[in-house]
């Protein structure tokens, strides 16, 4: 087989080392089905091109054909690994063209769960991510403790994952008795966890080679690329929009922004460990100011009422007849709304034309302009270096493909 | 949002200082290619002509009156019934004055629309996707692949005149052996519910076309 090339006389071997790799869609490293088109020099990454759509469902087409309460299931799928925090977008987004405000109750579950889910988010995001460079035992200590914190999403709304738990107008139900005694008693016990992540990778040597001063973006890369969230915070751009056009009860619960300052991939790690504390604290004050109340509007034009009513009330059941099958009408009007969802900035934009369906629902996926920015990251990076960089991204297929 | 709650009670007393979203808005409507500004819960809207797009929003970047840093998003949306059936939307976010701006213009299947590709970088995928999923063209974008659909994807799926179902059914050939694209075959017919309820918008309902006309007639007098 090996058949050595003589040189001839006048003709010159040139040996290019370049190759184009496919990457994904079925890697380990590639958090889903990323397809990542790597022109490789050696080892070292000129060139990275993603190709999205793999998992393309077209749920913003789906969407136009559903009620606005049925579209809610549909943001539960799009990021799996934090969904209340989707759900919350397209909820704020319906209730403001509706024009309802959800009672104080209502807005203190959904904060409460909203960091829940930040928490759920970070530790699936960083142990993944540590396991991608190498580390196995965060992952396997990580799902221990994100159970915990499914086994709340489950008792809340009854589904471990795809909640559905936020409703344009409130949440589906009332938390069950006991629950904030578990979330408490979570809240007290989990910084010990954090600080054991901590452990194994803030000042581990390995841990710090291989993300430390890779994939820099500075401060103006981050904002021309379109980042949000921890990424956009790990460059050193002290912007959350909780804290900056806060929603909910943000504006009552005491945090700190957490910046960064390199914008490398070690930055986005930290931010996201000191999320997670802020978390934390967001999430106790959030149990010590909640007070009984109405969980969801008290309209019944939009809000169900509850079973055992419906089944003794003849008005009542027309009202839930009424909201499951034809829902309700939403005035024409068009607003783009945005949370801060783990990952960054989730927005939608949802366009109402009278009817009881959207007539348009734009889905800002907050990993779909990271990604984009892969390119620049991984330039003149090792290839072993875009495994790091795709963690640090946070990326989630179901919310970049839609 | 807190820039709309501020907005609300200035709506109601004008004389107190404009909120920060009229300033914007009144500022905005001073640029040269914006034809249109106006406030949509508490939101600011601009229409802008496609020829001055790309000098709107280098200006919108640079001038420290708007700082808008980021372009948040890019997102087609289809009126069949307009001339220019597209609306390519911008939602623009400033982090330093915290303030946000939503930029439309309007384009059909044929005119193409500037890339700003120029001044947010991150554009090309918001752009490329438009493209894809209602087939808006973008001049001076060298970019302009699908991104979401599949290799090979006819048509655009976004477009209200795209059928939900699609055309084409992706399995597997097990005799085959490889991965085969055949016409949709529906077992039960595609349902889509009308739900405009009889009681407020059913035109004439059958034997009581009379009292419709009459109704008509009398709204029409108030």
């Amino acid at each position: 087989m090996s058949e050595t090339i003589v040189p001839q006389k006048g003709l010159t071997t040139v040996e290019v080392d370049g190759h184009a790799l496919n990457f994904g869609p079925q890697h380990p490293a590639a958090h889903g089905v990323l397809r990542l088109i790597l022109e490789l020099d050696g080892e070292v990454v000129e060139r990275a091109d993603p190709h999205i759509g793999l998992l393309h469902r077209g749920t913003e087409k789906l969407i136009e054909y559903k009620t606005y309460i049925q579209a809610v299931p549909y943001f539960d799928r799009l990021d799996y690994v934090s969904p209340m925090s989707e759900e919350h977008s397209f909820v704020l987004a319906t209730e403001k063209l509706l024009g309802i405000t959800v009672p104080d109750r209502g807005q203190w579950i959904r904060t409460l769960f909203a960091e829940i889910t930040r928490v759920l988010n970070h530790l699936l995001n960083l142990t993944t991510y540590a396991l991608d460079v190498g580390a196995i035992t965060p992952s396997l200590w990580g799902f221990e403790e994100r159970e915990k914190l499914m086994e709340f999403y489950e008792a809340a709304s009854g589904a471990r994952m795809h909640a559905n738990y936020f409703r344009p107008g409130g949440v589906a139900k009332d938390l069950p008795a006991g629950l904030e005694d578990k979330i408490a008693a979570w809240a007290e016990t989990y910084p010990k966890f954090i600080d054991d992540i901590e452990g194994l990778l803030t000042a581990n040597r390995i841990w710090k080679q291989r993300t430390v001063d890779i994939g820099v973006m500075t401060a103006e890369e981050a904002m021309a690329w379109g980042f949000s969230g921890p990424c956009l915070r790990a460059s050193g751009v002290p912007w959350d929009l909780r804290r900056s056009q806060p929603y909910e009860k943000y504006s009552e619960v005491d945090f700190n922004v957490v910046i960064g300052r390199n914008g490398d991939c070690y930055d986005r790690y930290l931010m996201r460990i000191w999320e997670m504390r802020e978390s934390v604290k967001i999430i106790k004050q959030c149990l010590a100011k909640m007070k009984p109340g109405p969980v969801k509007v008290q309209d019944r034009k939009f809000s169900p009422p509850a079973r055992a009513e419906m089944k003794r009330s003849m008005e009542a059941l027309i009202h839930h007849f009424k909201l499951y099958t034809e829902g309700y009408h939403v005035p024409a009007g068009a607003t783009y709304t945005a949370t801060e969802s783990p990952k960054g900035e989730f927005g939608v934009y949802l366009v109402a034309d009278g009817t009881n369906r959207p007539y348009r629902c734009k889905i800002r996926a907050t990993g779909f302009a990271h990604l984009q920015a892969i390119d620049k990251m991984a330039k003149r990076h090792m290839l072993a270096d875009v495994c790091a960089i795709i963690g640090s991204l946070d990326v989630v297929f179901g919310e970049i493909d839609r | 949002m807190a820039e709309q709650n501020e907005a609300a009670p200035a709506a109601e007393a004008p004389p107190v200082e404009p909120s920060p979203a009229e300033v914007l808005a009144r500022d905005v409507a001073t640029l040269p290619g914006v034809d249109a500004v106006s406030i949509e819960k508490g939101e600011v809207v601009a229409m802008a002509t496609r020829a001055g797009l790309v000098g709107l929003m280098t200006a919108l970047r640079d001038d420290p009156r708007f700082a808008f840093e980021q372009v948040m998003d890019i997102c087609g949306v289809d009126w069949p019934e307009r001339a220019e059936r597209f609306d390519v939307v911008y939602n623009l976010l400033s982090l330093s004055l915290n303030q946000r701006l939503r930029v439309i213009v309007t384009s059909d299947e044929a005119t193409p629309v500037a890339s700003v590709h120029g001044v947010w970088p991150v554009a090309t995928w918001w752009e490329r996707e438009a493209w894809d999923l209602y087939g808006v063209v973008f001049s001076g974008q060298p970019d302009l692949r699908r991104i979401l659909t599949d290799y090979g994807f006819d048509g655009h799926p976004l477009r209200k005149d795209f059928p939900l179902t699609g055309y084409l059914d992706v399995r597997y050939d097990e005799e085959r052996k490889q991965v085969v694209y055949e016409p949709v075959k529906l077992v039960q017919d595609f349902r889509n519910f009308d739900f405009v309820s009889p009681w407020e918008a059913m035109t004439t309902l059958p034997g009581d076309e009379k009292v419709h006309t009459e109704r008509k007639a009398g709204g029409a007098k108030g």
